[in-house]
């Protein structure tokens, strides 16, 4: 091999082979990179544009940061800002526990897997928006299953309406937004699990290990790299969760669940402040952009720390 | 096998733990179901009952009278979500591809830069993108709904099926270019042909992604009726004095209905493929 490389005759022609497989390879990607850069580049570079500028439907001059400055010296931003975090975090976290408690169960050896494991899937693969009513229906005092079952196993006196009040609206935003995404985690859990060898289980089995000793130091480790990128992309997907919020409580009542996403579309959209609304956006994309390197910076840490290339 | 014998109790729990669990991932189905059921009338007047002798399916038959065009709707929906899918394709697996097998320039750096489209959804850039949808002169139409659906799904797209084509054994294409094929033949006929469950997986993973996703660009950049989607049709159920809510739950159930026939159908080889080539070591 050696020998060939070295002639040159033979070893001219691979280099321009690298070069072609370069062109090759950008000719595969372009397809792909004009639509992201009509509909994602080109739009973002305009957003960061705009929020330089006043612009409303009438037209739009440009003034400098005063955008960012009125959108810092408010402390209701910071509440919201606070509020979204608190959001993805409670969000994220109970969408990987059930999507590990589901993704096992629907693992284990029991008649009727296959059955379960189709029951799972409908709130992922039905519009965002068709959930969501029901869901609204289910919260609703008057009608409602949920209230109506409390007052029936008479749990509570009066009816309730879940999405009247501040703290119960946000929290039923929640469990909405874990129905979404619960199935999604689950059906990747189990994809996962299933990729795991046969073999470790049953060399663990043979020395003695338990079920939960094996779920805990086999599964779990074994399973990590998707629990991982699962993590972030539903944390991104999370802090950017749009229809289930409005189509639930337009952000409300008084700006319960108004997170940065609410907050920027009724800027933008419902009050038509282009230019403020365009700082907002800026604003979520320097924070997830910051919260993704963050993570991914960890999770090399943890990695280096545990040996792990 | 011996070691995954469960004893009764451990089966009992296990079952009592799905019911609770398919429970909750059920619960609002249920509930649609059962307000589909009962007159407006009554749905509105009385308070919560769990079961009432005035169930019928007449919503069922009214919904389309109610909303004539609500048949065009559920077509709209998957007509748009199909379009979104194939599109995505296109690009996807050639990217794919190359990400998966070839040395370039700028490689993670352009992947990276692929994958952060993530971090923007439609309702950051709606200003922008409505402005470069009007200027194409594409508001108003399928494409308004399809075009943008498109761009937000390549990214992951790109890496469901890049980590997919991985798995892919190299010996086979370098026995192909030993023949003397060309890069693009080994592509059609040697790799693509091997994707195949790979392909399976990660268009329906597209799929659900647009079919999931309608209502946003639907109510932002569309307003002719006839060209609306499932979801943001419902909203004529909503009218000037009442809003119908029994007809709008049995046309949300109804409309869904061939979608979930068609997963029922690719289920298996949805959990199957999503362990082939979505996971990654």
């Amino acid at each position: 091999m050696t020998d060939f490389a070295a002639t040159p005759a033979l070893a001219a022609p691979r280099r321009t082979m690298v070069r072609s497989e370069g062109l090759f390879a950008w000719m595969l990607i372009a397809p792909a990179l004009i639509f992201i850069g009509f509909i994602v580049a080109w739009p973002l570079a305009e957003t960061i544009r705009l929020s330089f500028t006043d612009a409303r439907l009438g037209g739009e001059n440009y003034i400098g940061t005063a955008n960012y400055a009125k959108l810092f010296s408010d402390p209701k931003f910071y509440d919201t800002v606070g509020r979204t975090f608190y959001w993805m975090f409670l969000s994220v976290s109970l969408k990987l526990i059930m999507g590990l408690i589901g993704a096992t169960l629907l693992n284990a050896a029991v008649p009727g897997k296959a059955l379960f494991r189709i029951l799972v899937m409908p709130p992922w693969v039905i519009p965002i928006a068709i959930g969501v009513i029901g869901w609204k229906w289910l919260y609703n005092g008057y009608f409602g299953l949920i209230s109506g079952l409390l007052q029936e196993f008479g749990l509570v006196q009066d009816r309730i309406a879940l999405l009247a009040t501040k703290t119960s609206a946000f929290y039923s935003a929640v469990v909405t937004d874990v129905w979404v995404g619960t199935p999604m985690v689950t059906l990747f859990f189990l994809a996962a699990m299933q990729g795991v060898s046969r073999d470790l289980y049953e060399a663990a089995w043979v020395d003695g290990a338990g079920r939960w000793y094996r779920f805990r130091r086999i599964t779990i480790p074994q399973i990590m790299p998707v629990i991982v990128s699962m993590a972030l992309l539903s944390a991104i997907w999370t802090f950017n969760s749009f229809e289930i919020i409005w189509i639930l409580t337009e952000g409300g009542p008084r700006g319960a669940t108004t997170t940065l996403i609410i907050d920027t579309y009724k800027v933008a959209i419902s009050s038509q402040r282009f230019g403020e609304g365009a700082a907002r956006a800026v604003v979520i994309v320097a924070l997830l952009a910051i919260f993704s390197l963050a993570y991914l910076f960890f999770l090399n840490r943890v990695n280096r720390h545990y040996g792990v290339k | 096998m011996l070691m995954d014998r469960l004893s009764i109790l451990q089966k009992i729990g296990i079952y009592a733990a799905l019911f609770v669990f398919l429970l909750f991932v059920l619960l609002p189905f249920i509930e649609m179901f059962r307000v589909s059921l009962r007159p407006l009338d009554h749905l509105m007047t009385a308070d919560f009952t769990w079961w009432s002798d005035d169930f019928s399916f007449q919503a069922y038959r009214d919904m389309w009278v109610t909303v004539p065009m609500l048949g065009r709707y559920i077509l709209n929906s998957i007509f748009i979500a199909t379009t979104v899918t194939t599109m995505t394709m296109i690009c996807v697996v050639p990217a794919a591809y190359a990400y998966a097998r070839l040395e370039f320039p700028f490689k993670s750096m352009s992947l990276g830069a692929f994958l952060a489209v993530n971090m923007f959804t439609g309702a950051v850039l709606l200003i922008p993108l409505y402005r470069v949808l009007r200027s194409m002169g594409l508001l108003n139409t399928y494409w308004a709904m399809i075009i943008p659906g498109v761009a937000f799904l390549i990214p992951t797209g790109i890496w469901l099926l890049r980590s997919y084509l991985e798995k892919i054994p190299k010996e086979l294409e370098e026995a192909a270019f030993v023949d003397g094929a060309s890069r693009l033949y080994t592509l059609r006929r040697v790799v693509l042909p091997l994707a195949v469950p790979g392909l399976i997986v990660v268009a329906t993973a597209v799929f659900i992604g647009a079919y999931a996703q309608q209502f946003l660009f639907a109510i932002a950049f569309n307003n002719r009726t006839e060209l609306q989607p499932l979801p943001a049709g419902l909203y004529e159920f909503i009218g000037y004095q009442d809003v119908t809510w029994n007809e709008m739950m049995a046309a949300a159930l109804t409309g869904v209905l061939p979608v979930m026939l068609f997963f029922l159908f690719l289920q298996k080889y949805l959990v199957a493929g999503l362990t082939a080539g979505a996971i990654k070591e």
